[in-house]
């Protein structure tokens, strides 16, 4: 009977390309400022979001990780 | 990447906020998640026991952070959102004690009852305790209400899509409702479940923003609560009960006994007892302990969820530089309504990417919410309603085809009652109405069923039908005749949310004196019968044998002192 893959790896790879993206852009906003229109834009959530989406991305998609029988 | 930008653009027409390719990539990645979820889950789903209630193999954590994110429809995000700007913070009276109290009472006191009867829904729960009769009227006023409340989702996603994006409201109702068919008709509630977890996490990464960074601009919670006072011109915006001691001295015209018998007792108690959309996460667990504690994971979040409601609508309340108005009034002047104020609050703090992901979170939410219940209507439909009153006798395989189908036919039904939400001021209103009318009578019948050996057959479905139909006629009373106001909500101030509170609990004072006489003068079910499924007729499994951490009771009883706590320091 074939076993089920975790949703947490599912969810794993998902915030893992979604941290990719969000970092990314918040890399590139804070080395090109003009381009900022949001309220507080001087925060750069993007970078410390992104990097926590990352990183909680990355956790699952290792722990929960189908693994060889 | 290109085709899909223009894809998405053509489907503009004027836009609060412009989507860049980021944006849409991420949101694009979220749709190809779920239904990718939905095809891998399909081959899981082999029987009914599988499609409809997930096989019962869920952890109590799945099951728990489901029961939450299958609630964390429209209603919760932009409707509740809307009524924080709307009443103030007297709308987390809805999170707080119009919730906790009675997801722990579903967990600790009634789950035993629904999870050892072994029955696939509420409504089949009630053929159990109390015949025929009563499960069709439940399961026919459940099918109809679940169908509306489908459409409430649609309608808000559309809506902000509209605000933020430009979308056509048809073109975004059609996308989203027909990938949430997808991957039910897949997967059924294993697929629901599945995406509803992963929906959960989303929501609060994309929502989580508003309110950090909010609070930063306000300076803190003492200054946005002098803004939020400087703002509408009085300072009982910002206190959860200091302000009920009369009809007049609050936003929403209600007083003290309206929101603990109302909202407290009959409304919650109802919904979270009682509804099967939530119910049915519970029931998918793998056994009676996960069950339990799956309702205090749930309520423990359920706690939290204001962070990322509540206080995005008291955030635009004190920091939005426009005011914003009703529905009727913002057609009429061309300003943003109470609706649009959590999507105006993304569009305030999001860049590229995050915005991306503010707006999936939505997106998650109305998906969430409306696979809840579709999955629950297929349920309720096939084994409630078409399984006894129209084809008795099927193999499984049967039934879970008509499951199957029976997901696509809800979904194209609640495209149809999308369109009637638009004319509401507000949706919570129109919920709260929805709620009044068949949630708060089904709660005195089960809860009667569960706790008093001496209801009878007749005495369920007597007081089920004439509190639904007295929550009906009042509604129509006070419609015919506004003055009515002042005999069913004791006051002619109050507003539509009191009233649906005080409706609500007369249909369920209605149901309760009707179920008890009419079952002091027919005869009662032998107790052999009611083994498994009424109070004193049925052992109950002790958590004794596991350690003191394990036990959802003390979990439930940490969870009621936070509750207190909350209560407390916003008071």
């Amino acid at each position: 009977m074939e076993k089920m893959i975790s949703i947490w790896f599912f969810i794993g790879l998902l915030l893992v390309a979604y941290g990719v993206i969000i970092l990314g852009a918040g890399i590139y906003d804070y080395l090109n400022p003009i381009k900022n229109t949001v309220v507080l834009a001087e925060l750069h959530a993007g970078i410390w979001w992104g990097a926590l989406i990352l990183a909680l991305g990355l956790y699952w998609a290792i722990t929960e990780a189908p693994k060889k029988d | 990447m290109i085709e899909l930008t223009s894809f998405f653009q053509a489907a503009e027409t004027s836009r609060l906020v412009q989507l860049g390719v980021l944006d849409i990539t991420v949101i694009a990645l979220y749709f190809v998640a779920v239904i990718g979820i939905g095809f891998y889950l399909k081959r899981f789903t082999k029987t009914g026991e599988d499609f409809f209630l997930a096989g019962r193999e869920m952890t109590a954590w799945i099951c728990g952070l489901s029961f939450v994110a299958a609630n964390l429809g429209s209603l919760e995000m932009m409707g509740w959102a809307a009524s924080a700007y709307q009443y103030g913070i007297l709308a987390a009276h809805w999170y707080w004690i119009g919730a906790i109290p009675a997801m722990l009472f579903l967990g600790i006191v009634m789950m035993p009852f629904y999870y050892m009867s072994k029955t696939h829904s509420v409504p089949g729960y009630l053929k159990l305790r109390f015949g025929e009769g009563s499960r069709a009227v439940s399961a026919i006023s459940f099918a109809v209400m679940t169908i509306l409340m489908s459409g409430i989702n649609m309608y808000s996603m559309a809506l902000v899509m509209k605000v933020v994006l430009g979308w056509d409201i048809n073109f975004s109702i059609w996308s989203a409702s027909l990938t949430v068919a997808a991957y039910v008709f897949l997967g059924g509630l294993l697929s629901a479940i599945f995406n509803e977890v992963l929906q959960f996490v989303l929501i609060w990464l994309g929502a989580a923003l508003i309110p950090i960074i909010g609070m930063i601009e306000a300076g803190g919670w003492n200054n946005l609560v002098n803004r939020v006072a400087t703002n509408v011109g009085r300072s009982d915006y910002m206190n959860l009960w200091q302000s009920l001691g009369s009809f007049q001295d609050n936003p929403m015209g209600i007083h003290w006994t309206g929101i603990v018998f109302g909202t407290g007792v009959v409304i919650s108690f109802g919904y979270w007892t009682t509804d099967f959309l939530v119910v049915q996460r519970v029931l998918a667990a793998k056994d009676l302990r996960s069950a339990k504690m799956a309702s205090v994971i749930g309520a423990a979040f359920k706690m939290m969820v204001p962070l990322i409601v509540i206080l995005p609508g008291l955030l635009g309340l004190g920091l939005l530089p426009d005011k914003l108005v009703g529905e009727a009034e913002a057609a009429a002047t061309g300003a943003h309504s109470y609706n649009e104020v959590l999507p105006l609050m993304l569009a305030r703090y999001c860049g590229p990417g995050l915005l991306g992901l503010g707006i999936t979170a939505l997106i998650a939410g109305f998906m969430s919410g409306m696979a809840g219940n579709i999955s629950a209507f297929a349920t309720v439909w096939t084994y409630d309603i078409y399984r006894p009153l129209i084809r008795k006798t099927a193999s499984d395989g049967h039934y879970l085809s008509v499951g199957r189908w029976c997901t696509l036919l809800g979904v194209l039904v609640s495209i149809g009652t999308a369109y009637l939400v638009m004319q509401f001021e507000s949706i919570m209103d129109y919920v709260q109405q929805l709620f009044s009318f068949f949630i708060a009578p089904l709660f005195g019948t089960v809860i009667l069923g569960m706790l008093w050996k001496r209801a009878t057959p007749a005495g369920g479905v007597w007081g089920l039908s004439l509190g639904t139909l007295s929550s009906i006629g009042m509604w129509l009373w006070v419609k015919a005749d506004p003055s009515a106001l002042r005999i069913i909500a004791f006051s002619p101030d109050a507003k539509d949310m009191a009233e649906n509170m005080y409706r609500a609990l007369w249909a369920w004072i209605v149901c309760v004196l009707v179920t008890v006489v009419v079952s002091y003068i027919t005869k009662p079910k032998p107790e052999a019968e009611l083994q498994g499924l009424v109070y004193g007729c049925t052992e109950i499994p002790s958590d004794s044998d596991v350690g003191l951490l394990r036990r959802p009771a003390f979990w439930a009883g940490v969870v009621m002192v936070v509750l207190i706590a909350l209560n407390i320091i916003f008071w």
